[in-house]
């Protein structure tokens, strides 16, 4: 699972109304080179919860992506490649996602997220 | 002459590995599941400017639907109930991110992050109640209610479906149209039993002439492959015949006591009370005339 995943998700367990960010339990990273695309980073940039995005690259142990992020910056390719790298190439293999609000887990194992809920939580 | 397996087991136990492997081994399979997919990617109008968007495969499986995504150059999250399925689909290294999760339970996603969406043959599961806690209509509402709330506004979603019958497919649709999305159903080859195809092409927003809806391909599909069946390989269930209404009608039983059979006020109250809770919208309101009996008028 990559960060851009992470950001859209949330948690929908039943009464949670604040199920974001999740949380991230790193066990495994694993980086998978992939090819830039520009356009699609400018076009996904004001959906990304940016706050979001450098705490969880923090988590990952990325550290150069900024803590303010001006729209200007993104016709830097030194800093599209660095927000192209945490967002698309760094893989969460095992590890867990754990909502904010409940403290439930939801364990990740292979890079698949299980997001599935109990029925007393739907 | 194959039971549909919606009829034989729960999505998450019907995909087992035996059943998951031939995702990849049939080519048969693997044709007709890139044909559906291009044909939503098509139904799915993006804006022709060469970005690439976030895309959301419902029903990703074995990750081939998402493929076709991929080639044509859109990231994609896939979300899937069958763990073997997707296990499949992390052997080969689809491109996309995937997800275990019931579409049933609501799509865990912040609103309006999303371009679009695809489904390729998922999302008639939801008609089954596998489970007592299952019940159809609230799992449809469920379904229908995230996906409209996580789509950008105007984005469309176009959910390729084999309903079982007429009813399924109304309570598919209506479900989808009370969660607020505009659109309706496309279906291509209409007069064909075995290449016809259902598309629901769903739009969020208000209905436009942008949000007009494509038309379905007519005639015969041009292919040689004749025993391209109706439903790849889950289903072709067009040759059923239904004998269920043969049977007679159970004689009624006469009960001994025929004064606690009678249908109170509170027996109402609770039946109308049941109804709500499975989601029907058409439940009359209580009041003191609940229950009452007419007047008698000469």
């Amino acid at each position: 699972m990559r960060l851009l995943t992470h950001n859209m998700l949330a948690c929908n367990i039943k009464g949670v109304t604040k199920g974001f960010p999740l949380a991230i339990e790193v066990t495994k990273l694993e980086t998978k080179e992939s090819e830039m695309n520009p356009d699609f980073l400018r076009h996904i940039y004001p959906k990304l919860d940016w706050k979001a995005l450098h705490d969880a690259a923090h988590t990952l142990g990325l550290n150069d992506i900024p803590e303010q992020v001006e729209p200007a910056m993104l016709e830097d390719e030194d800093f599209l490649q660095k927000f192209h790298h945490a967002l698309l190439e760094v893989h969460l293999e095992e590890g867990a996602l754990i909502c904010p609000e409940t403290n439930r887990r939801f364990p990740v194992t292979k890079g698949v997220p299980n997001m599935l809920l109990n029925e007393d939580e739907v | 002459m194959s039971i549909r397996p919606e009829r034989q087991a729960p999505p998450e136990i019907f995909y087992n590995d035996r059943e998951a492997r031939k995702y990849t081994s049939s080519s048969r399979i693997v044709k007709i599941q890139e044909k559906l997919s291009e044909r939503a990617l098509e139904l799915l109008a993006l804006p022709d400017d060469g970005v690439a968007r976030l895309l959301l495969d419902i029903g990703c499986g074995s990750g081939l639907s998402g493929e076709t995504l991929s080639e044509n150059g859109h990231q994609w999250i896939g979300m899937d109930i069958s763990e073997s399925m997707l296990e499949v689909a992390v052997e080969r290294e689809t491109e996309g991110d995937l997800m275990l999760s019931d579409i049933g339970q609501g799509l865990p996603f912040r609103p309006g992050t999303l371009d679009g969406a695809i489904s390729i043959s998922a999302v008639q599961w939801l008609c089954n109640a596998d489970k007592t806690c299952n019940h159809p209509r609230l799992r449809l509402k469920a379904f229908f209610g995230t996906l409209y709330k996580c789509l950008a506004r105007g984005a469309r979603a176009v959910l390729q479906i084999y309903p079982e019958n007429a009813a399924q497919l109304e309570m598919i649709s209506s479900a989808a149209m009370k969660s607020g999305f505009s659109g309706g159903l496309v279906v291509d080859y209409p007069h064909s039993t075995r290449a016809k195809k259902y598309f629901l092409v769903l739009s969020c927003g208000p209905p436009s002439t942008s949000t007009a809806l494509p038309k379905g391909k007519e005639g015969d599909e041009m292919m040689t492959d004749s025993d391209e069946s109706g439903s790849d390989g889950e289903g072709g269930d067009d040759t059923t015949v239904n004998v269920s209404e043969r049977q007679r009608p159970a004689k009624k039983q006469r009960r001994g006591n025929s004064k606690t059979s009678v249908k109170g006020r509170s027996w109402i109250i609770k039946k109308k009370e049941q109804r709500r809770h499975r989601g029907y919208a058409n439940v009359p309101e209580d009041s003191k005339y609940t229950g009452r009996k007419r007047k008698t008028h000469f």
